[in-house]
């Protein structure tokens, strides 16, 4: 038997890498995921940041507010209808079966949830650099970048909540009550001073608020609320929505 | 022989009879429902065990709790002597559940490659499609395939661990019978090398084909246990069959026919003992032709067991 050639070493982490590799090319292969995803934050911008207004310093804020809701799209999607999907399709218990490490496809959900966003923010940035005249310094360019990567996590985190709770097709309804009414209402498609004074008071309520007051602050158009009221808001809503779709999830077996 | 057996310890002898999944005195509710109500089951290396049984006996359930997916309300479940659900228990065990849970929209290669890279030691690629026939699905996605050859993915993802202890929850459903018949010998293959298996399952020919020991349950009670032919002999029935006019409810109340029936124009009952019912019946039915006596199967001595029990 020692004759026998010893085996590949069993590397562990491997399976984090291909599940995370596997989870984006699952997306990918979904048109229904990919078009929307990718083509409404873009074509919106376009249209609204560079054609309609013509002018950089709209282009610039609009850059930001479109970065926010296009990524809140991807990880609301990706997560809310992706899990419930895959929750009614019994992959999850199947994967509580198999010795894959707990955990490994939520990390490599958010993985995939990153990469779109990556997308996302690339495409926007390209289109604003060229077609709609903005010129920002590179650490701009990189903390923008930054605001839209890893401001997936609190809308994973409430997408996963909204995933254990309901069903895959109640999940795709649930998501889209919930993103439009609070892009529009967060300020990411126009100011919130163009409306009445009392959407801008009820402003804080709305996670996308605050995330997108982060990327406007980057290219300077925030209303000039505190950095780290933003960060903890945003910290708070993650560890929240995740705690709760913990409990959910481990509850349904 | 296994790579790992070089590094434990104990006599081979007392690791061949401790069982690799045990259930001791299970119960389980759901809610108002017993689920399992004292349930006792184990299955050793090279053995498959049967669990027989309706819809809502309590097949799954059991899986589940020897899985790690459900948590007994009292009573105690091992995988290997570890609470299931633990790492290492996974590792040495595959896994075929009812509902599938299969990512849809990646390709059988893709799947095998993932579930693969879960497993210490996995079995290659090309023995997974050969065991479980999946030669020329490599590159289809699992969406597009038909629900048998679905039903082979998820056999060949339960097997590509190379796993001791192999968990079928209904496997040949969907399949055809040329289909069946390869993972049958699918699993008397793995069997030989000292897999065990816990298989459940309508067909009753497939716990007659497959097993060695018979678990029937019966709305979450062990109704039976036994080796195939024990459970027979238990009911140790015969099944006659003929042609011939008699009304089949005058002969069901004759002492010794368990059941009557008329089945396509022929007269079949089943019997404790052949002979004297025989002997009645060409007595009172001199036209009678045709006549065929069979030990009863599995399905025979199934069918009178929970039978039993609804009369109790």
């Amino acid at each position: 038997m020692d004759a026998i050639a010893r085996p590949p070493r069993f590397l562990p982490w491997r399976c984090y890498l291909l599940e995370a590799g596997y989870e984006l090319l699952r997306q990918l292969r979904e048109p229904a995921f990919v078009l929307p995803t990718l083509l409404f934050p873009t074509a919106f911008y376009l249209l609204f940041g560079v054609m309609l207004t013509g002018n950089a310093a709209n282009a610039q804020y609009m850059l930001a507010g479109y970065g926010v809701f296009g990524i809140m799209g991807a990880a609301l999607f990706g997560f809310g209808a992706g899990i419930a999907a895959d929750r009614e399709r019994g992959l999850l218990r199947l994967k509580r079966a198999l010795p894959a490490p707990p955990g490994a496809w939520l990390l490599a959900k958010m993985a995939a949830a990153m990469a779109f966003a990556a997308i996302i923010s690339l495409l926007l940035a390209t289109l604003a650099a060229t077609l709609g005249g903005v010129a920002l310094a590179p650490g701009q360019w990189l903390l923008l970048f930054a605001a839209n990567v890893l401001g997936v996590l609190p809308f994973c985190a409430i997408g996963l909540y909204i995933g254990s709770l309901v069903g895959g097709n109640a999940a795709v309804a649930v998501v889209n009550i919930l993103f439009l009414p609070m892009a529009f209402l967060s300020g990411l498609w126009m100011p919130l001073s163009v409306l009445p004074d009392i959407f801008t008071r009820l402003s804080p309520v709305w996670p996308a608020y605050h995330l997108g007051q982060l990327a406007m602050k980057v290219v300077g158009h925030d209303a000039g609320g505190s950095t780290w009221l933003h960060l903890g808001v945003l910290g708070v809503v993650t560890a929240v929505f995740f705690m709760l779709a913990r409990r959910r999830l481990a509850a349904a077996a | 022989m296994d790579m790992t057996a070089r590094h434990e310890t104990a006599p081979l002898a007392a690791r061949l009879r401790a069982p690799l999944a045990r259930l001791q005195s299970i119960r389980k509710n759901f809610g108002p429902l017993v689920a399992l109500d004292g349930v006792d089951l184990a299955v050793h290396a090279g053995e498959v065990v049967s669990l027989l049984g309706a819809n809502g006996a309590g097949k799954t359930t059991a899986i589940g709790l020897l899985l790690g997916l459900l948590q007994p309300g009292s009573g105690s479940a091992a995988l290997f002597g570890q609470a299931p659900g633990s790492i290492q228990a996974r590792r040495r065990t595959g896994v075929m559940l009812q509902d599938g849970g299969v990512h849809g929209d990646l390709k059988v290669r893709e799947l095998l490659r993932l579930t693969r890279s879960y497993y210490p030691r996995p079995r290659g690629l090309g023995d997974c499609v050969a065991l479980a026939g999946l030669q020329g699905l490599l590159e289809r996605r699992y969406d597009k395939l038909s629900g048998g050859q679905q039903r082979r993915v998820q056999f060949a993802l339960a097997i590509c661990g190379r796993p001791q202890l192999l968990f079928l929850d209904e496997p040949t459903t969907g399949l055809d019978i040329q289909a069946r018949g390869q993972l049958w010998d699918a699993v008397r293959a793995l069997v030989a090398e000292g897999c065990g298996v816990l298989l459940t399952t309508h067909y009753l020919e497939e716990a007659e084909a497959l097993s060695d020991r018979v678990v029937v349950l019966d709305r979450g009670r062990v109704a039976a246990a036994g080796s195939v032919s024990d459970l027979r002999a238990r009911v140790a029935q015969r099944r006659v069959r003929c042609v011939s006019s008699l009304d089949p409810a005058t002969v069901s109340g004759w002492p010794q026919v368990l059941s009557a029936a008329r089945d396509a124009g022929h007269l079949e009952i089943v019997v404790r003992e052949a002979e004297p019912a025989v002997r009645r019946l060409l007595e009172a039915d001199p036209a009678l032709r045709e006549l065929e006596v069979t030990r009863a199967g599995l399905a025979d001595a199934f069918i009178h067991l929970t039978r039993a029990q609804d009369a109790a």
